[in-house]
């Protein structure tokens, strides 16, 4: 891509956002329905390396909230994402991890990432996570969700935080509800909303 | 004195844990996130880690679903 056909994809954006994103490095744990939107939300803000992990394959019942369409069916995750962000901006740098993420193999699969996103489903993974995270680099944030099931109570959605963890979500509201796609993309793309203020804090 | 999510007040003991302030809240759910003045405290330690006082203690409940 030319530059200016990178200055045209982010005419819109924020004055000094795409220029600062652009150096920014974030991980992303999990690429189900937090964390496909939370990647395709950053790429079109302009982040520059995304940092994918994810070990699972598309299947139909995902595409009730997920980034992902019916071509995909059957391909993994990271894969299937990878086409669709490069398909908004082609010079998005992004490091992918077909990999089952366990407290093992997290710290190395992002120790270049400024930021984590944690977008797991189970909410046991996600606390080994957060604790794994913090242990690892408690300089780096980590913002996650907790929360995110059912549809509408929009308003008691919020961000929670404590030191370099964020939370978004109201905690409580648990997947037997079901999951809806208006409120898991409310969700993720509060996670995007805090990731990208904390990167221009960051500046 | 301890505030916990910026709104409940629980007295200071000397000795006390991140187990005694959650015994003390009736926390008796298992999927949750505590930090300590900003610091995360893993789980297996919760019955040792000191809670020194004036401490800002925020407890997040993890749900299911992504």
């Amino acid at each position: 891509m030319t530059d200016a056909s990178d200055a045209q994809l982010f005419a819109r954006n924020v004055p000094g956002l795409t220029q600062r994103l652009q150096r920014a490095v974030v991980g992303i744990a999990g690429l189900g329905g937090l964390g496909s939107n939370v990647a395709v939300a950053l790429t079109r803000a302009g982040v520059g390396t995304l940092i994918l992990a994810d070990d699972d394959h598309v299947a139909l019942p995902d595409l009730n909230r997920q980034y992902y369409f019916q071509t995909d069916v059957g391909r993994h995750k990271v894969e299937a994402l990878s086409a669709h962000l490069r398909a908004i901006n082609p010079d998005l740098r992004i490091v992918s991890h077909l990999v089952r993420l366990t407290p093992e193999t997290i710290t190395g699969s992002f120790a270049a990432a400024e930021l984590l996103i944690e977008a797991f489903d189970q909410a046991e993974s996600k606390q080994w996570l957060i604790e794994t995270w913090c242990r690892s680099y408690p300089r780096r944030p980590i913002v996650c969700a907790s929360g995110l099931a059912g549809y509408g109570k929009t308003d008691q959605l919020r961000v929670r935080s404590a030191g370099r963890l964020y939370l978004c979500g109201d905690e409580e509201s648990d997947q037997h509800l079901g999951l809806c796609s208006a409120r898991v993309a409310i969700v993720a793309n509060m996670q995007a909303n805090v990731a990208i203020e904390l990167l221009m804090e960051a500046t | 004195m301890l505030t916990i999510n910026d709104r409940d007040r629980v007295d200071w003991k000397p000795g006390m844990t991140v187990r005694d302030v959650l015994d003390a809240m009736g926390y008796s759910y298992p999927l949750i996130t505590v930090s300590v003045n900003g610091q995360v405290v893993d789980r297996e330690e919760y019955d040792h880690f000191p809670v020194p006082d004036g401490a800002q203690i925020s407890v997040f409940h993890l749900a299911h679903g992504g």
